[in-house]
């Protein structure tokens, strides 16, 4: 029964996962130009996953987790963002959203920890 | 100007040429006043042993480590994701103690990261006085502490210990 | 060619970005979703920026994604280990099934 359920559930993500990459009702000339406006679903499919771990989680560490891992994705947006549409100031937001991040997640920590800011 | 102060310089002036790549002359002339700046005012603070810099050998067997570094970091992606596909998740998680040789910062530093990317294994404390690392390890083979060493650290302590040490 | 070598990259990160996130909603407890998001993202996220290089070869955004990479191989692992730590010491368990926790006994030891 147990696999049963997980069979289902693997079914629905992958199906999930393969149809918002790649349209099988297109030509292949058509495929190529879609590719990467299709690859954009797939990061969000990934978001989604990180904003239910950041509802659900049952402690603190697990929502700062997630959102460690938000950061990273959205760097992954900026960065397939600018192929498409040929500009290139996207990355520079991602360098700076990184930066961001970062300095915030350790922050979290030490406030997760219960330390003073100051050690 | 000691020795500490220029390589720190050499560094600043390299990033701000990839930050600003394709480079004119008001770029560059702004980038030497602000790195020079910077490298006098903080330059021994972050370089400690300028001597090390000078061997040629620490190079080649950095360039041999990056290779070695990404092929783990591959397999350590390949593992987790059959771990995570698998219906009944077979994992056997604890947190284990191992015993290390490195005695720098920077050489610390790099072990951490190397384990944290590697296959099944994550860091989680340094006692730098003693050198134990606390790692927590996705499927516990052994919990000795000499057995856990030769698994996880031995590969990579013998190249950083010839590239930082 | 320098384009088809890009999508494929990308191809590739795209889909660890995905099993890391998987590992994030169906691993048990705090460190084991930790050690798995943090590896498969980073590599992911490193392939996809490899890709937009391949794409642009070396131009100011190539150059960049460059960077990128250096600096997201640099900070993920320390970002893992400090979240890590935080939870260990403010006092989350571990799982019900693990093996061992060295860690906790040193510490009642010290303390």
């Amino acid at each position: 029964m147990r696999i049963i359920r997980w069979l289902l559930g693997l079914i629905v993500l992958l199906s999930a996962f393969v149809f918002s990459w790649f349209n099988p009702f297109c030509s292949l000339l058509e495929w190529q130009s879609l590719f990467l406006k299709r690859g954009f679903f797939v990061l969000f499919l990934c978001g989604l996953l990180c904003l239910w771990r950041i509802i659900r989680g049952p402690t603190p560490a697990d929502r700062a987790v997630a959102i460690d891992i938000l950061g990273i994705l959205i760097l992954g947006f900026c960065a397939i963002l600018g192929i498409p549409t040929g500009r290139d100031w996207y990355i520079d937001i991602g360098i700076a959203w990184a930066l961001q991040s970062f300095i915030s997640t350790l922050a979290l920590a030490k406030y997760i920890e219960g330390r003073d800011f100051d050690e | 100007m000691r020795k500490s102060h220029i390589i720190l310089f050499i560094f600043l002036i390299l990033m701000w040429l990839f930050v600003t790549w394709p480079t004119d002359l008001q770029h560059l002339i702004v980038g030497i006043l602000v790195c020079g700046f910077v490298s006098f005012m903080i330059g021994d603070m972050f370089v400690k042993r300028p001597h090390v810099f000078k061997h040629l050998s620490r190079y080649l067997w950095f360039l041999y480590y990056i290779p070695l570094f990404i092929w783990e970091c591959i397999k350590a992606n390949l593992d987790v994701a059959y771990r995570v596909a698998h219906p009944d998740l077979p994992i056997n998680p604890g947190i284990v103690k191992v015993k290390t040789d490195l005695k720098s910062d920077t050489a610390l530093t790099f072990l951490a990261n190397s384990i944290t990317l590697t296959p099944g294994t994550m860091s989680v404390d340094i006692d730098a006085e003693k050198g134990y690392l606390y790692i927590h390890w996705i499927n516990v083979k052994d919990k000795d502490i000499h057995k856990a060493t030769e698994i996880i650290v031995a590969r990579f302590e013998k190249i950083l210990k010839r590239i930082f040490d | 060619m320098n384009e088809i070598i890009g999508y494929i990259f990308i191809g590739i990160g795209l889909a660890f970005d995905f099993f890391g996130c998987l590992g994030l909603i169906r691993l048990p407890d705090v460190y084991n979703r930790l050690q798995a998001s943090t590896k498969c993202v980073t590599l992911g996220t490193c392939s996809i920026l490899f890709g937009l290089f391949l794409f642009k070869g070396f131009t100011a955004s190539g150059i960049k994604a460059l960077l990128c990479i250096l600096f997201i191989i640099l900070t993920a692992p320390v970002s893992a280990h400090a979240l890590s730590r935080g939870a260990h010491s403010s006092g989350v368990k571990l799982w019900d099934k693990s093996v061992c926790d060295m860690y906790a006994e040193d510490k009642k030891y010290k303390a």
